[in-house]
C-alpha cells in the first residue's frame, strides 16, 4: 500500500507549527528547522518525538539526516513503507 | 497535612512507595488532591495504593514493579499514558537500597545493586516521565537523594556514589527540560526513623544523634512535607536545587 506523501506532510508540517510556534506560511518542505525556525537541539528531539507518536514508527538517535521538513517527511515515508511491506 | 487540593487532576508516581519515605510521600501528595502510582518491587505495591485511595478520596494504581528493568518501567509508563491523561504530572524517584562495606571488602554485586536502583532506576524513570511532562509543558521530578550523597560516609562508598550521581543526574534534567516548564529537584535526607535505620545498633544511633544539632533522628513527614513543596505550585521557581532536610547534620 502507497503511503499518501501529501497526507504525511500536512501532518508533520502541522506538528512544527503548533511546537515551533510559527505561523503555517513559515513551514513549507523546504524550511530548515535549525536554521530557519531556530529550533535547537531539545526542539529537535521533542519534533522526532511527536513524529514517532504521530506516526508510530521509531527513529533512530542520529537524526542528522533530518533537517529540513522535506527530509523529515521523506524519512518517515520510508519508514512507513518498509513497514508496511 | 496540608489538603489544599492543589495537586487535584494531577497525577503522582512514587517508586518505593510500597513503605517508609516513599509511602508517606504519596500519602502526603494524595491529601493534596492527586492521584498515585505505587510503584514497587513489593507485592505490597497494589494494597498499598488500595489503602492510600481509600483514606484520602482519589485515584490510585499500584504497580509491581523493578525499577532497574527497563523493559518494564517502559512497558508501565506506557500504560499510564492511558491511565493517568497523557502521563504522570509528578515522579518521585524514592525507590533506594543499601548494601554498606568498607571498600575493600565491597563486592561487585554490592556495587551494582545500589547503583543499580538507585542511579540507573531514577535514570529510567526519569527518561519514561518527562516525555510527556515536556509535552504538556509542566511537571515535577523529586529524586531524593541522601546528605551522604554530599558528605560521604565510611562503609556507604557504593551508597554515597550512588546519591551524589543522583544530585548530579537532577542538575543536570533541569537544565535540559527547564526550558519546557519541567522543574527538577533532590532533597537530601539525613537519618530518618524509617526499617532501614531501625535496623543501625543503638550504639552508631547514639554516635550519630550527637552530629544532629536538632537533637533527633528525622520522621517520614519531614522528607515527605519537602517533597510536597517540591510538587506544589509554590515551588515553580525551583528547580535544580538540592534540600536538605537532616535537622542541621550538614549545613
Ligand atoms: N531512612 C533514611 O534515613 C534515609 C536517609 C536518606 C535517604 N533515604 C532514602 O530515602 C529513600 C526511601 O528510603 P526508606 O528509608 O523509606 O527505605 P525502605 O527500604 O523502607 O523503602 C524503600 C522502598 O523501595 C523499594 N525498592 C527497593 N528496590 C526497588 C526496585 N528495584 N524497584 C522498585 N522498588 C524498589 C522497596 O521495596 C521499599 O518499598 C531511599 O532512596 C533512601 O536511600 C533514606
Amino acid at each position: 500500500m502507497a503511503v499518501k506523501k501529501e497526507e504525511i506532510q500536512k501532518k508533520v508540517i502541522d506538528i512544527v507549527v503548533e511546537r515551533m510556534e510559527v505561523t503555517r506560511d513559515r513551514v513549507t518542505p523546504e524550511t530548515r528547522l535549525i536554521e530557519d525556525l531556530g529550533a535547537d537541539s531539545l526542539d529537535i528531539a521533542e519534533l522526532v518525538m511527536e513524529f514517532e507518536e504521530a506516526f508510530d514508527i521509531s527513529i533512530p538517535d542520529d537524526e542528522e539526516g533530518v533537517r529540513s521538513v522535506g527530509d523529515a517527511v521523506d524519512f518517515i515515508v520510508k519508514q512507513l513503507e518498509e513497514a508496511g511491506e | 497535612m496540608l489538603r489544599d487540593g492543589a495537586l487535584a487532576g494531577k497525577w503522582a508516581l512514587v517508586t518505593g512507595a510500597a513503605r517508609g519515605i516513599g509511602r508517606r510521600i504519596a500519602e502526603v501528595l494524595a491529601a493534596r488532591g492527586a492521584g498515585i502510582v505505587v510503584a514497587d518491587v513489593m507485592d505490597e505495591a497494589e494494597s498499598t495504593a488500595a489503602e492510600i485511595g481509600n483514606e484520602y478520596g482519589v485515584n490510585v494504581l499500584g504497580y509491581k514493579v523493578n525499577v532497574t528493568d527497563g523493559e518494564a518501567v517502559k512497558g508501565l509508563f506506557d500504560e499510564l499514558k492511558g491511565k493517568c491523561d497523557g502521563g504522570v504530572d509528578i515522579l518521585v524517584n524514592n525507590a533506594g537500597i543499601t548494601r554498606d562495606n568498607l571498600l575493600i571488602r565491597m563486592d561487585e554485586t554490592d556495587w551494582d545493586a545500589v547503583l543499580g536502583v538507585n542511579l540507573k532506576g531514577a535514570y529510567l524513570c526519569t527518561r519514561q516521565a518527562v516525555r510527556p511532562m515536556i509535552k504538556k509543558r509542566s511537571g515535577r521530578i523529586v529524586n531524593i537523594a541522601s546528605i551522604i550523597g554530599m558528605m560521604g560516609n565510611a562503609g556507604q562508598a557504593n551508597y554515597a556514589a550512588s546519591k551524589g550521581g543522583l544530585i548530579a543526574f537532577s542538575k543536570s534534567v533541569a537544565k535540559e527540560v527547564g526550558p519546557r516548564g519541567v522543574n527538577v529537584n533532590a532533597v537530601a535526607p539525613g537519618y530518618i526513623r524509617t526499617a532501614m535505620t531501625d535496623a543501625l545498633s543503638e550504639e552508631v544511633r547514639e554516635q550519630m544523634l550527637l552530629l544532629v544539632p536538632v537533637g533527633r533522628f528525622g520522621e517520614v513527614d519531614d522528607v515527605a512535607g519537602a517533597v510536597s513543596f517540591l510538587c506544589g505550585p509554590e515551588s515553580s521557581y525551583i528547580t535544580g536545587q538540592v534540600i536538605r532536610v537532616c535537622g542541621g547534620m550538614l549545613m
